[in-house]
């Protein structure tokens, strides 16, 4: 079962996504990585049906480097949310994407943003976030513990948290996670959990 | 006494007779429309009926990457629901000397699409022959992947294997019909890839020699159609190298199993003494 965690601090932001890749009850590969850049400081964190979501995200990533190179200047974080919720909620009444995926950001002018979009095109920014089943487990616990003054490792030790809670009492628990974070030097792997 | 004036009526009965004929599974002349089944829920029938005549439903495949190469084994069943409606279908597809492709689902599926992907590697072929590049594994797998992600949901039913050699060296892709596709070292699809999996899993190791390696698709394989009833056939072995691709194995696995287990007593975890209490 797929999960994504984000949590934004003053001047980063950090997601965490697990790392299998599976088909029906076959774990096919445990090191996918489903937080796939779009630029330096930008990433999706991806997760849904295998084909959906990753023919979607190549879809937006392609679209949002064609506009930087035509326009000489990269979107914020803010448009490409919009941008992706957009092309979401069109294929909406067509042939829908089974795709629910976080934006993580840093822009230079506005600071880290964190963004939550599910399936159905609905668009938040937030603080923290998550989806999959393991969220439930560790919204709560990021709603208990966030501060808007979380540093970057205080951050990971609370994704560490959130992990381990998602491990000891997720049935269809993942067996392995990554961690990625943005701040101003753009995009960094802070490790596996 | 009552005379039988039916053939004074038109031929061509209306539209509420049609339908209680067709309903109630009354065919003769006169009914305009197609027969019906008759069956309470026509929609879950056709359903059913559909999957029932689909074929290849169960296999067994499997392909790996080693130090020596790619392997890539396959059995040879086909069914129909609990009908072996074959036990030499050729699993294996030969894209190009240096690109295979593996079946598994709907038959008419995997052939018809990964000879297409065939066409379209050609395609692309005298585009690389211009350039002096054959086509990458990458390359072609995304290929057979755009093209079942843009068929999705349309009723599709393909789980494949694609493996070979490029530049990059040894490569293999899992590609299926919901457009998944993903790189990996290690996979084995259909119904009996759990068993061959527990086989595999258990034997691999990346410095293993290429007869060791054949060795492990082939007992895989076996240990697969051994316990999935829908596997069966002959186990097919394929060796990719930098030269292309061989076909190294193709034993029957019923001989194999008398090969491995001679005396059915020893070893064998599926037999038992008939005369132990």
């Amino acid at each position: 079962m797929d999960f994504l965690a984000g949590l934004r601090g003053k001047d980063f932001v950090m997601v965490c996504s697990d790392t299998n890749a599976a088909q029906s009850i076959v774990t096919m590969k445990s090191d996918e990585d489903k937080l796939v850049p779009i630029d330096s400081h930008k990433l999706f964190a991806i997760s849904g049906e295998a084909g959906d979501r990753v023919n979607f995200s190549e879809f937006v990533i392609a679209n949002v480097r064609l506009y930087a190179l035509r326009n000489g200047i990269p979107l914020s974080t803010k448009a490409v949310a919009n941008f992706t919720r957009g092309e979401l909620a069109t294929a909406l009444r067509k042939s829908p994407y089974q795709t629910n995926l976080l934006l993580a950001g840093f822009d230079a002018s506005t600071g880290p943003a964190l963004y939550w979009l599910d399936y159905l095109a609905t668009l938040h920014q937030t603080n923290v976030c998550g989806s999959g089943y393991g969220s439930y487990f560790v919204l709560s616990l990021f709603d208990r513990l966030w501060r808007p003054d979380l540093t970057q490792e205080e951050a990971f030790e609370l994704m560490r948290k959130g992990v381990d809670e998602v491990k000891a009492r997720l049935v269809v628990s993942p067996s392995a996670f990554i961690v990625k974070v943005i701040d101003k030097d753009g995009t960094r792997v802070l490790g596996t959990l | 006494m009552q005379l039988d004036l039916s053939m004074l009526e038109p031929v061509t009965r209306n539209a509420k007779q049609t339908q209680e004929a067709c309903l109630t599974g009354i065919s003769g002349e006169g009914i305009d429309a197609f027969p019906l089944p008759a069956v309470a829920d026509l929609d879950s029938f056709e359903k059913e009926v559909v999957e029932y005549v689909k074929p290849s439903h169960g296999t067994t495949t499997l392909g790996f990457i080693f130090q020596g190469g790619v392997i890539v084994a396959v059995d040879s069943r086909a069914s129909q629901g609990s009908y072996i409606s074959s036990q030499t279908v050729k699993k294996v597809i030969e894209i190009n000397p240096f690109l295979l492709g593996t079946m598994a689902g709907g038959a008419a599926d995997c052939q018809f699409w990964e000879r297409n992907l065939g066409r379209q590697v050609v395609w692309c072929r005298l585009y690389e022959l211009n350039n002096g590049k054959r086509i990458t594994v990458r390359g072609a797998s995304k290929l057979l992947a755009n093209t079942m992600f843009s068929y999705r949901g349309m009723g599709l039913s393909m789980g494949t294997m694609v493996a070979g050699w490029d530049v990059a060296g040894p490569g293999l892709y899992y590609v299926d019909s919901d457009g998944q596709r993903t790189k990996g070292q290690r996979f084995s699809v259909g119904s009996g890839s759990l068993y061959a999996y527990g086989v595999l899993d258990a034997g691999y190791s990346w410095d293993m020699s290429v007869e060791d390696a054949v060795e492990l698709g082939q007992r895989a394989i076996y240990h697969a159609t051994a316990r999935d009833a829908a596997s069966g056939g002959t186990a097919s072995v394929y060796h990719v190298t930098e030269a292309g691709w061989t076909k190294v194995r193709g034993e029957s696995v019923g001989e194999l199993h008398y090969k491995y287990y001679p005396d059915p007593l020893v070893r064998s975890s599926i037999a038992v003494d008939p005369l132990a209490t």
